[in-house]
């Protein structure tokens, strides 16, 4: 019999924005506060966890059709391009930059090449977490 | 700034992620990392050119400069065994495109040997002692990946002992790092070796020295910590074993060589004697294995336990000949060791059986397999023409000029008894009458032979060529012997 979790689904929806809001928070200001691409890739797929919680593996799969093996490939190669590309400005690998730019809303901001390498890393945290979850969540 | 000598680490680790992209495409995967691996090769001989014409090649990592971010060394020494790794890699490769099957082709088989060459890439190129902890790991891990692979029982059964005693040693490694870490205040190996020397040896870095010993000795097997290798290498398909033979012990072997030489070489009466008695046993306790069996998979692995003492008494002996010898022996050990299981694999293949008193006769139907093991068991005992002669010849020559006569002879004696035991397979497989079932199979190995011939010619060429190759193996014997070569070059004082 299944039982009715109305309570805990609706709770849910609300929640997960919430919760990765805050995981967006804690990655973007990884730099210069407690954070980064690691605690923030957990806690995003802390916010998918819930929602298979919440739902089940259909469901979840259904709004977010998303391979979570070619997620943690791709942040792998994000991680590798931001080292290679050092290459072509003659400096030793993974050597990172940064610069200030003047962003129409933010102001003037650092933008760090080290953010493109952390989004490298949130990507493949996401992948990893959610393909064990999910592999041993399918397996009968 | 020199992006080259991070190439070998580079390319495994883009093919791995390209590879995981087209996982359901064998034919793709295995045209990427054939190709891939051969670049490899490449790439490895011109960093090993490079090195020999210019000296030691680094490069600090995100230009941070040398004691605070992370270098990576090509010596001598490290570029040999990239190179023999890339070689080692390539062959097993083309190996396992006809021998694994396709559902484990399916399951990322392919980016996992990316990753184990990546790691074991990575391991010989660092230059900090945190960073060879991080690639040990990469390659360790990997290694669980390749050897569970299949999920069959007897492979679910060793994956777990072998992961238990990685991950217990690989505590034990990030503890020792922690110790000196706190008595040092740096993980570089060179500005370690600096602050060491000005500090003078006391006790408490001879005792992290033999805790560094035990942590290595358990990745690289010797003595009293090889007791889970012999059931671990045989739990996988061949090829597997191959690559671990050849390479995983070879880095712990590596990593005892380079903390010896480079970091912990001021009381070599007490830490370097309890090297050599260790390898000492690590040689009778490999012998005694191989000569024991009569599964061709067991004889070859307890061999690899042999080698493994044969080595490091090279380095514990520490005379010029003698490292020079270890250096010679760890190459042609290598290559030597990924023919045997190769050859060991096609074996396998023919008869169905690793046992060796099931089957008999194989000369007259393979003649060609019959004769290319008989220059690889040679090969591997250390006959004149063959490569294992001059290393070992070293090392004897060496143990005697240092005074200890006792291992050098175990190390003479350790020659028959290897000679032996892969003789028996010679004679008991491959002479005698052939037996009635093997007439049914006679399968015709022929793509699985074209790694092997590359591998014994390769040890062939290395044993004849000896005059050619001795000013590489003599300067990375001369970089382990005077470590100042090594920390100039990193330290640019």
């Amino acid at each position: 019999m299944k039982t009715n979790d109305l309570i805990l689904q609706t709770a849910t929806k609300v929640v997960v924005f919430i919760i990765i809001l805050f995981s967006w928070h804690l990655f973007f200001s990884g730099h210069y506060t407690p954070g980064g691409g690691f605690i923030g890739g957990l806690l995003t797929s802390g916010a998918i966890v819930l929602l298979l919680l919440a739902f089940d593996l259909k469901t979840v799969l259904a709004f977010l059709p998303i391979d979570y093996i070619k997620m943690t490939a791709t942040g792998l190669l994000i991680a590798l391009l931001t080292g290679v590309g050092s290459f072509f400005f003659d400096a030793p690998f993974l050597t990172h930059t940064f610069s200030y730019v003047d962003l129409p809303i933010l102001g003037t901001t650092s933008l760090a090449t080290a953010v493109l390498f952390d989004l490298g890393v949130y990507l493949v945290v996401i992948g990893v977490t959610m393909t064990i979850i999910q592999t041993i969540g399918e397996t009968e | 700034m020199n992006n080259l000598i991070i190439l070998p680490i580079i390319i495994p680790l883009f093919t791995a992620i390209i590879l995981i992209f087209f996982n359901k495409n064998i034919k793709v995967q295995k045209w990427i990392s054939a190709i891939a691996s051969f670049a490899g090769i490449i790439i490895s001989s011109v960093i090993v050119q490079r090195v020999h014409e210019s000296g030691i090649q680094t490069l600090a990592v995100g230009n941070w400069k040398a004691p605070y971010g992370i270098v990576l060394v090509a010596d001598m020494y490290s570029s040999l065994l990239v190179l023999t790794t890339s070689i080692i890699a390539f062959t097993s490769l083309l190996f396992a495109f006809s021998t694994i099957s396709h559902d484990r082709e399916k399951f990322f088989f392919y980016p996992g040997v990316q990753f184990l060459i990546l790691g074991v890439s990575g391991a010989f190129l660092t230059g900090d002692l945190f960073n060879l902890f991080v690639f040990f790991e990469v390659m360790l891990m990997s290694s669980y990946l390749l050897l569970v692979l299949g999920s069959r029982k007897i492979q679910l059964q060793e994956s777990i002992k072998y992961i238990l005693v990685n991950v217990i040693s690989s505590a034990l490694f990030v503890i020792a790092v922690a110790y000196l870490y706190a008595v040092t205040g740096t993980l570089n190996m060179a500005d370690l070796s600096v602050r060491i020397s000005e500090m003078g040896q006391s006790g408490y870095i001879t005792v992290l020295a033999i805790l560094f010993l035990i942590v290595f000795g358990l990745k690289g097997a010797i003595f009293p910590l090889f007791f889970w290798l012999p059931g671990s290498y045989q739990a996988p398909p061949t090829v597997v074993t191959a690559l671990f033979g050849a390479l995983l012990t070879k880095v712990g072997v590596y990593s005892i060589t380079r903390v010896y030489t480079l970091i912990f070489y001021h009381d070599p009466s007490f830490t370097h004697q309890i090297l050599a008695w260790l390898a000492a046993l690590t040689i009778i306790f490999g012998a005694i294995g191989a000569i024991a069996f009569w599964d061709i998979k067991k004889i070859v692995i307890y061999n690899i336990i042999t080698a493994v003492g044969v080595i490091l008494f090279g380095i514990a002996a520490n005379t010029p000949e003698a490292v020079e010898g270890s250096v010679y022996y760890l190459i042609h050990d290598m290559i030597i060791k990924g023919a045997l299981f190769l050859l060991v694999g096609v074996i396998i293949a023919i008869t169905g059986t690793s046992h060796l008193r099931k089957f008999s006769g194989l000369i007259a139907s393979h003649p060609f397999l019959g004769w290319m093991f008989f220059i690889a068991a040679l090969s591997l005992a250390g006959i004149p023409p063959f490569s294992g002669f001059v290393g070992k010849l070293k090392i004897v020559q060496g143990g005697f000029e240092a005074g200890e006569y006792t291992i050098a002879f175990i190390v003479l004696m350790s020659s028959l008894l290897v000679l032996y035991s892969v003789m028996k397979i010679f004679i008991h497989g491959f002479w005698g009458e052939p037996k009635e079932e093997l007439l049914v199979q006679k399968k015709s190995p022929k793509g699985l032979l074209i790694p092997i011939v590359i591998l014994i010619a390769l040890t062939t060429a290395y044993g004849l060529g000896v005059e050619w190759i001795s000013p590489y193996i003599s300067q990375a014997a001369d970089t382990l012997l005077d470590p100042t070569i090594y920390i100039q070059a990193v330290l640019k004082e």
